[in-house]
């Protein structure tokens, strides 16, 4: 079976699995790197988003080969220590979550965008397609432009 | 568990609720309600506009009053308050309201205080049941009861210990504070406290003018591990050895396996076992992808399922043929005769139904999110042959419900399996299973008629056809044990009578229910009937002022009875400039629900400038729940509400073809995503009225039927069928 190595979350992971396999169940079934929910497989819900070399993506849809030499950050790699990351912060301050299932991924898609968007506008944050089956969504909203505020 | 005699009667509102000293090292306290006093009587059958008088929220509270004691409160000499609570924490936000209650009235500081969701209880016989908004209703009293005595019990401890009257004690921070400064943390106190034999102080509740953190908006005291991906939900447990299992099921709707050659799954790499199970072929192996790539290589030979052959247009000419006929003649230009319909809708939570269950040396260990655990512990133990009491199921945390986790279908089935392979297994519902083979709400047919007269509406007819609701979950038993003939009657007739009412003075008022008996895995979702019925009519009011040449916001204001619903009408009215002059294409719509003691309004705006894409721009709220414990928690529930009523009127739903359900993912079932939603919804939590009733379905019906009306005064045509995009 082929070898596979990435950072992830800041540290140096080597990996033996099939080429094909997608990355969240490395993370959940190998690694036990949870953060990261499974809500589709398929890449629609968005539940799993995580950072690829600094850019959102999918683990679900996406084969370990894929990461291979890359850097991998999950919403457990987010925080700088005990010292969260605004958009955590903002995530709180806001109240945003009611179950949290889908938070981590929405986090991580609201990292992800301000990283190319620093002072979003409200149509920049409507192409964020990760589904909440809460509807948390005015209050994402509003985490994110107070994340945005605050950095 | 040896109680004491019971110290502190409590007489709080219509019930008596006791508190007793457990004998342990620490101080424990636990609730029980005093047998023989009854709640409100239940009358003896449900029948046409009782809602008003005894409605469901009454039921479930009238159950629950003789059972085992119901919470435990347990001071640690760490100082941590541990409360037991058998409830389902399924994102509605009762932990951390019920931390509220318990840390108000010990005056313990929020995060000394920690929730625990109760594992299955049988003792508890009905009152293990989250549903029907009534978690905060039937358990504000016995919290607090038990905090108010286990905080007389501190005091009297630490009076005891100064030799100072307690009447010169107070407790703030999560300790006794001597007048002279000196405290006494919670945690040192414990152990004296438990050893208390006479109390110096009352242990009564405080009076509602003392409270603080009981109504202050407060943050969901998860919300750090959440954000940081710590928060664990079923597939997260951590129980050893336990192998990943996903089911292969069949491609029509309760199909069933008449034969399986899994030669080749069980070729695969990483599979370990290959079990049949009644709903389908299990197939485990050591990770998820290794499972669900074996899935795909066996080979079924399925039956038949329940509805082959039955699609929607089918489904909804058998509903039309059901429903019941209207008693009034239909006067011509004094009749407002319209009918609705609504798809079926899956209830679609982010986490799909996962179960970790470990069957082996007769006992059963299981873990799920259950909201009705005692039924689902039941469940196990008849599936795999076990007395109910070598099963223990512990309930975690669930990422949403909306009514799914009622049911309990993955804890069955993964206890079948473990029991079957001898290992432990972590089974998983894949997206396609919750949608294709999950509950659903079933479809609704709506026949109403208004009749009017002199401007006046005289009659007010409603027929509601649809498919029987289950309520095997336990709902059934509850309401035969609140005194409700429901053997005779059945279950969805009296829930029905029991949750729908025209809140208006429209005369000579009937609504009636017609079951459709077909076999499909149906379940309450966010509201049960209402989300349909109540939205229903709250499109009719807007017909009926259409007909009345009256405005939409004035007729209701004229035609409601209760001065709080007026009063969350006038507020979104106000609040959202009701009657703002709006470009074409685009408009306000406005609508009222009340059920579970609690009231509600919502305003929205609508933009239909883009007919395919109509979005929901602006959403205004009011509510009233006599108390909210948590006015945060309760605007998130509000502004989810919406969310669901934006989704389930424009986009959401699913279609049955040929006896499977059509969609199977997020790309098909159309939820609103942020895309969908509006920027803004302001929730306007009104101040106390009364008690607290419920708010995590309240909102729907309203909003649901704001977005519609919205939709017909912008468009100019009325959507009679939902969600709209499904044409």
């Amino acid at each position: 079976m082929p070898t596979f190595t990435f950072t992830l979350n800041g540290e140096p992971t080597t990996i033996e699995a099939p080429a094909d396999l997608p990355l969240l169940w490395i993370l959940r079934d190998h690694l036990g790197v949870t953060g990261p929910k499974y809500g589709c497989g398929v890449g629609v819900c968005k539940s799993c988003t995580s950072h690829l070399d600094g850019a959102a993506f999918n683990p679900c849809t996406t084969p370990v080969a894929e990461c291979d030499g890359g850097t991998v950050v999950t919403i457990e790699g987010l925080a700088d220590g005990d010292v969260l990351h605004p958009v955590q912060q903002a995530g709180i301050d806001e109240d945003v979550a009611q179950c949290g299932f889908c938070q981590p991924g929405q986090i991580m898609a609201a990292v992800a965008l301000l990283a190319q968007t620093p002072n979003p506008t409200d149509a920049d944050i409507d192409a964020i397609e990760n589904v909440c089956r809460c509807g948390t969504y005015v209050r994402i909203r509003a985490a994110i432009k107070r994340a945005a505020a605050s950095s | 568990m040896t109680a004491t005699e019971p110290e502190t009667p409590a007489g709080l509102s219509r019930r008596r609720v006791l508190a007793y000293l457990v004998a342990a090292p620490t101080l424990t306290i636990v609730a029980k309600i005093a047998d023989g006093v009854a709640g409100p009587a239940a009358p003896a059958a449900a029948t046409p506009g009782i809602a008003d008088l005894y409605d469901l929220s009454d039921a479930l509270t009238t159950v629950a009053l003789p059972t085992a004691y119901l919470l435990r409160l347990e001071i640690t000499p760490e100082g941590r308050v541990v409360l037991g609570l058998p409830r389902a924490e399924v994102g509605q936000g009762i932990t951390t309201a019920f931390a509220q209650i318990v840390a108000d009235e010990l005056d313990a500081r929020l995060d000394d205080v920690d929730v625990e969701l109760d594992p299955a209880r049988p003792e508890l016989l009905f009152n293990q049941l989250t549903g029907g908004s009534n978690s905060i209703h039937s358990l504000y009293n016995p919290m607090r009861t038990v905090a108010a005595a286990a905080r007389a019990r501190l005091v009297t401890a630490a009076s005891q210990r100064w030799g100072r009257p307690a009447a010169q004690l107070r407790t703030a921070s999560s300790a006794v504070v001597a007048p002279d400064g000196r405290t006494l943390s919670f945690g040192a106190l414990t152990g004296a406290a438990a050893a208390v034999v006479d109390l110096l102080v009352p242990g009564t509740p405080k009076p509602d003018t003392q409270l603080r953190l009981n109504g202050q908006p407060t943050g969901r005291i998860d919300a750090r591990d959440i954000v940081t991906g710590r928060a664990r939900y079923a597939l997260d447990v951590e129980v050893a050895g336990a192998l990943p299992t996903v089911v292969a099921r069949p491609p029509t709707i309760k199909g069933t396996v008449r034969a399986v050659d899994a030669t080749a799954a069980r070729a695969m790499p990483g599979v370990v076992a290959v079990t049949q199970i009644p709903s389908g072929v299990a197939v485990t192996a050591e990770t998820f992808h290794q499972a669900q790539m074996a899935r795909e290589a066996l080979a079924v030979q399925w039956g038949p399922g329940s509805i082959d052959g039955l699609s929607d247009a089918d489904i909804f000419a058998r509903l039309r043929r059901a429903t019941a006929p209207f008693v009034t003649l239909p006067l011509g230009r004094l009749a407002v005769d319209r009918t609705f319909e609504f798809a079926f809708a899956p209830h679609a939570p982010m986490e799909t139904l996962t179960a970790t269950a470990d069957v082996r040396g007769g006992r059963a260990e299981v873990w799920y999110a259950a909201k009705s655990p005692i039924v689902a512990a039941q469940s196990v133990a008849a599936a795999v042959g076990l007395p109910q009491d070598a099963v223990t199921l512990h309930v975690v945390r669930g990422g949403g419900s909306f009514g799914h986790r009622l049911f309990f279908e993955p804890a069955v089935e993964a206890a079948q399996v473990s029991k079957a392979i001898g290992r432990p297994v972590r089974l998983l519902w894949t997206r396609n299973d919750d949608m294709r083979h999950g509950r659903l709400r079933p479809a609704s047919h709506h026949k109403v008629r208004a009749t009017h007269l002199l401007g006046r509406v005289v009659a007010y007819e409603h027929r509601h056809a649809t498919l029987p609701v289950d309520f095997s979950h336990g709902f059934g038993e509850a309401l035969s044990g609140a005194g409700f003939d429901v053997l005779d009657v059945g279950a969805t007739q009296t829930v029905f009578q029991l949750t729908q009412k025209v809140p208006y003075d429209f005369g000579v008022e009937t609504q009636l229910l017609s079951d459709v008996q077909l076999d499909v895995p149906t379940g309450s979702w966010r509201g049960i009937y209402s989300g349909q019925t109540a939205t229903a009519n709250e499109i009719m009011v807007d017909e009926i002022a259409r007909a009345l040449r009256r405005d939409p916001l004035g007729l209701r204001r004229d035609k409601l009875s209760s001065p709080r619903t007026r009063a969350v009408l006038d507020k979104v009215g106000e609040i959202g400039g009701w009657g703002r002059s709006m470009p074409a294409g685009t408009a306000q719509g406005v609508a009222i629900h009340e059920e579970y003691k609690s009231v509600v309004a919502y305003l929205v705006e609508i933009d239909c400038r883009d007919r395919a894409n109509p979005r929901v721009t602006k959403g205004v709220c009011a509510v009233d729940v006599g108390r909210a414990v948590n006015p945060t928690g309760l605007r998130a529930q509000m502004q989810g509400a919406l969310i669901d009523g934006i989704s389930t009127i424009l986009r959401a739903g699913v279609h049955i073809d040929r006896g499977a359900v059509r969609e199977g993912s997020f790309s098909d079932y159309l939820y609103a995503r942020q895309a969908q939603a509006p920027p803004v919804i302001d929730v306007h939590v009104m101040a106390p009225t009364g008690p607290p009733g419920g708010g995590g379905e309240l909102g729907v019906p309203a909003a649901a039927a704001a977005v519609a009306n919205a939709y017909a005064r912008a468009t100019g045509t009325l959507p009679t069928r939902f969600p709209i995009a499904f044409g």
